[in-house]
């Protein structure tokens, strides 16, 4: 793969510079736009207030670069990898580069944008582009100095050589670097020779706009290279970085009280307990003004979280605010059906039975096969409702004024949450100033604003600072969940090959989309469907980590492991058969590769010893395609005192270059652990429209005991990178459930997989 | 309200409360140590371990008036300037992914070192086995506490 690739971006898009008063070169670019490629930037950076840029370079006039983050950290280490592309294409030593979060920035930053697991995959040329630009420019500005051709100059860790062996430090010549011209990268198109910008009007920039040239991998220092978290200083000292830890003076603490079951509406409430404990200041009902809201700006999955009327609690402390919930009286009145796992167990079982499906996507005739079949399977996988438990418990802080709404917290999507204030409360948007903080975790739950609502609305209606502070029962029984979903998959055998299959999936609140229908086993098969139904629930779902791929891929690799078995042919090589037919395929609705899907299975089949038999270890083996990366996984189970114990997970994955292994391996072992955690452990029902568990003593967590260790494989290659946050849980459970069977004979149809083995009394 | 006078990494603070207000927010919102997390407000998570005269305690579950005479130890005590060796071991290891309980988890991890210097990863799995990271870096703070106590004993 070239390094010059044409990448399509106009690097004048989303690139500025300027020259700082206080010395210096300042870069400015908006990373979200870089990522995208969709918003355009007025044209005269004098102009622009900061209100377009949310990220920055600095070099200073000793050399130092400091890059501006304004990017959102739930924990993936975007704010650690994406830097690293910068300095890299830079040409600096990491330790002269300080990396800032801009959260607490009114001034520079706005229109924050959450980058989503995306943001590796999308950043990658953008952010490259970012930092060869401005070496360019620092070495043009070089070159110009010497008075020679800037093609006879290199850069090379902060410094600038010349043919005849001198050198200038960039900090030596920023000054002169950001008046120059914003140089052209080799092979992008679109851009004009000349500035619209006033500034960049130097007569000398045209001779000297020496051309941007993206590194050879090979040649890359800091991509690679393990690279510690950024935050980690702060992180092990304790210091406020989260949403929870944010005040300001004046602030009042929240707490709200919503229905405790799904589909009630508040009726009327006595508050005279709670106005007596000492520290609370007053109690008050909300709910008129966000009715409707989210569920308007959500699409796919049903949050309606602002449908009903709430009391809330206000107090001088967090904890004065808990209590002062616990003692208000409160009446609910059922508007509408009081639903339970039993009703939702019967009725996604009728929506399987039913015909009222969608088609995703169809090859050829799967009725047909199952007629002209020696042999036809058909399996019903079933999973529970899942709450996202984020360790840091929902909260937001909101300062309402006549004039201007100030928002701070932990949130993936600040705008979309900010033009629901804006219009909640009849505001411009650009009255609306949202900030992020760090996030105390995040796995989907963040990006449903419906905190931000409830917290606007508290500080409009008493028009003070406040904070919206969550209880873990709060978060856990009011709060969004991945969907409860049934997949029934049939298939047909004939003549020893596998010749249709046919998925179907029935949730609540919200089916798969997208493109997961084209993902392995899809253009394998002659006959091939997915369809999929759903209903409506007064219970809020919600995109969980790996949005339905969580479930799906369990449910369709425990499945082809029992064709495997039907065919009696070794299920690692069924799937490098299944490959072969898709190879060459001119379907380009097919998402994985073939040939990438073949590398991971070899290597994780060599590095776990899969084909060399272990006395007491069953191993189970999944290969997943989901979030653009390709990852296998064999799990090692082994039985101690009539209970499985999963020991170890091997991992192989394909993510293209990993930018920073240190980070990589951390989000690939979280993601197989989490993975591994919820399908054994993690169950979660509803009795009359309510949760039965509200809390940790009740909800299984996987912990430190379960956890098994995991053993990462890279594939080497210098394909551009994709992201890492997600695509290692799906196969997890896959790989345990197969494991599981081989160590207790029995398979598994159910998540949680240790309910299921207890109520079959396969385990004791 | 009462008074009480607690203890925290080494200085006196008074604070005014009800007698069951709980350490942890007494920490969080009267004095402005925010290192100590609140996860679940039922000792289940671990998030807001604090050290009692040296031993692991969850700060949710104990009530300022438990706590005269005793010494409360806070992520922000435990050193003054992250050179603990449990914290430096967090920071070679790279623990963290959200980092929300490691706070909780380096407070268990050190008072587990001070009664056990010596432990097998058994012994580590199960001291740690009370803190919850939901980000599941377990692999990763197990081999930090590994870490840790050879630092310790170095």
């Amino acid at each position: 793969m070239s390094s010059t690739i044409a990448t399509g971006f106009s690097r004048r898009s989303f690139l500025r510079t300027s020259s700082l008063a206080s010395g210096g070169m300042l870069i400015g670019f908006n990373l979200f736009t870089a990522c995208k490629d969709n918003v355009k930037m007025p044209v005269d950076i004098s102009k622009l207030n900061y209100n377009d840029f949310n990220a920055f370079i600095k070099i200073s006039n000793e050399g130092m670069v400091t890059l501006f983050s304004p990017n959102p950290e739930i924990g993936q280490g975007v704010k650690t990898s994406m830097p690293m592309i910068i300095a890299e294409e830079l040409d600096v030593l990491w330790e002269n580069v300080n990396v800032l979060q801009g959260v607490l920035d009114t001034k520079n930053y706005q229109r924050q944008v959450a980058g989503g697991s995306q943001s590796i995959r999308f950043g990658w040329d953008a952010l490259r582009q970012t930092g060869a630009t401005a070496r360019q420019m620092l070495v043009n500005a070089a070159a110009a100095r010497w008075g020679v051709d800037a093609s006879e100059c290199s850069a090379k860790q902060g410094v600038i050589t010349n043919a005849k062996g001198q050198t200038l430090g960039y900090g030596d010549v920023v000054k002169e670097a950001a008046k120059l011209q914003i140089p052209i990268s080799e092979g992008a198109e679109g851009d004009e020779s000349k500035s619209e910008n006033p500034e960049f009007k130097d007569a000398s920039a045209k001779e000297v706009a020496g051309k941007v040239k993206l590194k050879d991998p090979k040649d890359y220092t800091i991509i690679g290279t393990d690279t510690h978290n950024v935050d980690i200083d702060e992180i092990i000292t304790g210091k406020p970085l989260y949403g929870m830890d944010y005040k300001v003076d004046g602030m009042v603490y929240a707490n709200v009280l919503r229905p405790p079951s799904f589909g009630q509406q508040l009726e009327s409430y006595d508050d005279t307990d709670a106005k007596a404990i000492p520290g609370v200041i007053d109690v008050i009902r909300i709910g008129a003004k966000g009715r409707g809201l989210l569920e308007k700006n959500r699409g796919n999955w049903s949050v309606k979280l602002g449908d009903t009327d709430k009391v809330v609690v206000i107090a001088e402390s967090t904890w004065k605010a808990i209590q002062g919930k616990k003692a208000i009286k409160a009446t609910w009145s059922n508007a509408s059906e009081m639903e339970s796992t039993e009703s939702h167990d019967r009725d996604l079982i009728a929506l399987l039975d039913g015909t009222e499906f969608t088609t995703l996507r169809k090859d050829g005739d799967v009725e047909k096969a199952f007629k002209e079949a020696d042999k036809v399977i058909e399996r019903t996988y079933e999973s529970p409702f899942l709450p996202h438990n984020c360790m840091e418990p929902m909260n937001f802080f909101a300062d309402v004024t006549e004039t201007k709404v100030h928002l701070v917290g932990p949130i993936q999507t600040p705008e979309s949450g900010a033009a629901a204030v804006a219009d909640m409360l009849g505001r411009d948007v650009a009255d609306v100033h949202c900030e992020m903080t760090r996030m105390g975790g995040g796995f989907g739950r963040r990006l449903y604003s419906d905190f931000v609502l409830e917290a606007a609305e508290i500080s409009d209606a008493i028009r003070k600072p406040v904070k919206m502070v969550s209880s873990r029962e709060d978060d856990m029984a009011t709060g969004v969940y991945r969907p409860a979903i049934k997949y029934r998959i049939k298939a047909s055998i004939k003549d020893g090959e596998l010749t249709g299959y046919h998925l179907k999936e029935a949730a609540v609140g919200g089916n798969m989309y997208g493109l997961i229908p084209n993902f392995f086993p899809a253009g394998t098969l002659d006959n091939y469907q997915v369809d999929v139904a759903s209903y409506k629930s007064n219970i809020t779902t919600g995109a969980w980590r790996a949005p339905y791929t969580n479930f799906l891929s369990y449910a369709e690799q425990s499945f082809l492991d029992e064709i495997a078995e039907a065919l009696e042919i070794d299920a690692v090589q069924m799937r490098l058969d299944l490959l072969q037919k898709v190879k060459g395929s001119e379907d380009e609705r097919i998402q994985y590769s073939a040939e990438r899907m073949e590398d991971v299975i070899n290597l994780v089949v060599e590095k776990s010893g899969y084909r060399i038999p272990k006395e007491g270890v069953y191993q189970g083996f999944s290969a997943y395609y989901c979030h653009n990366t390709h990852v296998a996984e064999v799990a090692d189970i082994v039985m101690e005192n009539n209970q499985p114990v999963v020991k170890k997970v091997t991992v192989a994955v394909d993510c293209g270059i990993v930018v920073n292994p240190l980070g990589a391996l951390n989000q690939i072992e979280g993601g197989v652990i989490d993975g591994v955690g919820h399908a054994m452990y993690s169950d979660f029902s509803f009795e009359n429209g309510m949760p039965t568990s509200k809390n940790y003593d009740s909800y299984r967590l996987i912990r430190m005991r379960e956890a098994p260790m995991v053993e990462t494989h890279f594939v080497k290659n210098t394909l551009s990178p994709t992201g890492l946050g997600e695509p290692t849980l799906p196969p997890a459970g896959a790989a345990v459930s197969i494991a599981l069977k081989k160590a207790t004979g029995k398979r598994i149809y159910k998540q949680p997989f240790i309910t299921s083995l207890l109520d079959k009394e396969i385990i004791g | 309200m009462p008074t009480y006078k607690l203890k925290i990494n080494g200085v006196s603070k008074k604070i005014e409360a009800t007698p069951d207000m709980p350490l942890l927010w007494a920490l969080r919102d009267d004095l402005d140590m925010v290192g100590t997390k609140f996860g679940c407000g039922i000792g289940q998570c671990g998030a807001c371990t604090v050290h009692i005269d040296g031993t692991a305690a969850r700060s949710c579950l104990l009530q300022v008036s438990q706590l005269d005479g005793k010494e409360i130890t806070t992520i922000e005590g435990l050193s003054p300037d992250g050179s603990h060796p449990v914290q430096q071991a967090w920071k070679e290891v790279d623990v963290p992914q959200c980092g929300y309980c490691q706070s909780g988890q380096i407070m268990t991890a050190s008072a587990f070192l001070e009664k056990n210097p010596n432990p097998s990863r058994e012994d580590i799995r199960s001291a740690m086995h009370g803190n919850i990271c939901r980000c599941a870096s377990y692999n990763r703070i197990e081999n930090a506490v590994v870490k840790a106590a050879e630092k310790k004993m170095a």
